[in-house]
């Protein structure tokens, strides 16, 4: 199918709303879009961040998981107690593919679970004691962790413990940061609250601990904020910087320390990968530190080098020339990867429906392929980020909000898009359609995909599961008629 | 009385933010704006308006202030 009218798109999602009641359409449809580059505001085309519907499939998350398992979560050197039953950490443990190094159970720990596990008299008569005793134990099993961050799952603020108490009993016991998150799943409408309250207990907790020690600085420190190195995304981003001749002072959070997240303050610039969920320190540091900060886009080269100038104009000629340099040297690299995969994959028509940033940064990557996004949306994304999406898209491109499980289908059967980028819970569905898939969340235990490198890696598993024969194999070979399974047998 | 981050834009122009309603607008207006004082009625490029007490001097950008609406 060619790329359909703004009259078309419109006629779909209405098509598509006609089996909701009436309520449920009324709100679903300010949720649904199609973009309109003169709408400078996303506010007046869409809808966002607002609670799901009952009784619709969606996918978002809690806000246990925007805190734990994005922004806390990669921190290594610290250990992340989930508190409360053992179920949301087992069953999230090490799901993100957030890379470091170190030895797991040492001095990083990363990919193990620590939870209170809690069990019915903890919910009765409170979990307090027994959190402060886990902390003493976590203190003697691992004394080289840097500290310890209690993340509350929802029974914490149902029973009223006081988390915050039982930290700073502890702080005084060991001696070493312990930070108390209210990031209780039930609060806010999704994980994106998480991110928020995450941002702002390491603002409360942690940020301003080396404000008066000495720092041996440069005027080229800058830092890399929320890349989570899935897959090694923030090492492929660190390198450019880098050979750029800038100084990486702290990855945020992805292989990240504790020491690094409390030296960010000294850093000349703070660079923002994925800017929901940790634009919020980032504004903190610009008001109390005067660090700038600045977005930047590491998918595909176009974007990389319009990034890399950007980020370059913050700085001296010296760094300014440097950027073309490292632009130069990896030109001929990735020309080779366009010329080798473009032909393969030009004209091919994606849909996207992922988390915080992908679903506007990663569209560069795809046209530096040939390859065009028709559709997008985000689970759980405010009105800044569509803002930010308009002028990323073509004028009659499909954005949706917190879709459904039924509007997604329904939308992927009659845009036909010849790949389609999302998550697990995605995943199966589409392929059992026939419909080849990429995990845009965990890069499909690829990865990874940011900077010059990983740009080669995409687009080979772009190609690998587009033109992958498998596809044609999907359809049962009687259902194609009996000519068909004749000139098999023949 | 909502808690409002101003701050900068590369460009000079002055962003509005509330981070509790996620709004992030340019502002289009301040009723005063000299180095002497800030303040007054703001215009949104969205159209809403918000009022604050002039500050003098000029405040430094990125600061957190107290609006009213209109
Ligand atoms: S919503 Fe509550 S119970 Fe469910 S995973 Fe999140 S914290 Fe755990």
């Amino acid at each position: 199918m060619s790329t359909m009218t703004r009259e078309e798109t419109e006629a779909l999602i209405q098509e598509v709303l006609e089996v909701y009641p009436e309520k449920v359409r009324k709100d679903r449809e300010k949720h649904l879009t199609v973009i309109d580059q003169d709408v400078a505001e996303s506010k007046k085309c869409i809808t966002s961040n607002r609670k799901s519907l009952p009784g619709v499939m969606t996918v978002r998350g809690c806000a246990y998981a925007g805190s734990k398992g994005v922004v806390w979560g990669p921190i290594k050197d610290m250990v992340h107690i989930s508190h409360g039953p053992v179920g949301c950490g087992q069953y999230s443990r090490a799901g993100r593919r957030n890379y470091y190094v170190g030895a797991t159970g040492i001095n990083t720990f990363g990919t193990m679970n620590f939870t209170s596990d809690f069990q019915e008299k903890d919910i009765v008569f409170g979990g307090d004691k027994k959190l402060a005793k886990i902390m003493t134990e976590i203190e003697q099993l691992f004394p080289l962790n840097k500290g310890i961050t209690v993340q509350s799952e929802c029974p914490i603020g149902l029973i009223g413990d006081d988390i915050e108490a039982v930290a700073k009993k502890t702080i005084a016991e060991i001696k070493k940061p312990v930070v108390p998150v209210r990031c209780e799943g039930f609060r806010g409408v999704s994980q994106s609250l998480g991110h928020h309250i995450a941002n702002d207990s390491i603002r409360d907790w942690v940020l301003d601990a080396r404000d008066k020690t000495s720092f041996n600085g440069t005027p080229y420190d800058v830092t890399v904020i929320g890349d989570y190195n899935v897959g090694g995304d923030a090492w492929a981003s660190r390198t450019l910087l880098e050979e750029m001749g800038l100084r990486v002072i702290a990855q945020w959070s992805g292989d990240g320390t504790l020491a690094e997240i409390e030296n960010t303050p000294k850093a000349k610039l703070n660079l923002i990968h994925c800017y929901r969920s940790m634009n919020y320190i980032s504004r903190h540091m610009e008001e109390k530190y005067n660090i700038p900060w600045m977005e930047y886009n590491f998918f595909g080269p176009t974007k990389i080098a319009e990034s890399l100038r950007k980020i370059a104009a913050f700085f001296d000629d010296n760094i300014k020339a440097n950027a073309e340099r490292v632009i130069e040297k990896y030109t001929a690299e990735y020309e080779a990867v366009i010329a080798k995969y473009r032909p393969r994959l030009e004209g091919k028509r994606v849909m996207l429906y992922v988390g915080g940033l992908r679903p506007r940064h990663i569209i560069g990557a795809y046209e530096d392929l040939g390859m065009e996004v028709v559709g997008t949306g985000y689970e759980f994304a405010h009105n800044d980020d569509y803002d930010r999406t308009i002028a990323e898209m073509g004028n009659t491109t499909l954005i949706y909000d917190d879709i459904t499980g039924y509007e997604f289908e329904e939308f992927v059967k009659k845009v036909k898009p010849d790949l389609i980028g999302s998550g697990i819970k995605e995943k199966y569905i589409f392929q059992k359609m026939g419909i080849p898939f990429r995990q845009m969340h965990s890069w499909d235990y690829s990865g990874p995909y940011h900077g010059y490198d990983g740009f080669a890696i995409f687009a080979r598993d772009m190609d690998m599961t587009l033109n992958n024969p498998c596809w044609k194999k999907i359809r049962a070979p009687w259902l194609d008629g009996p000519s068909a399974t004749a000139g098999a047998a023949a | 009385m909502p808690n409002v981050m101003i701050r900068a834009k590369p460009d000079g122009i002055l962003l509005f933010y509330i981070a509790k309603k996620d709004l992030e607008e340019q502002i289009a207006h301040v009723e005063r704006d000299t180095d002497a004082e800030w303040g007054g009625e703001v215009e949104l490029t969205g159209g809403s308006r918000y009022y604050i007490d002039p500050i003098s001097p000029r405040p430094s950008f990125p600061t957190t202030l107290r609006f009213k609406r209109v």
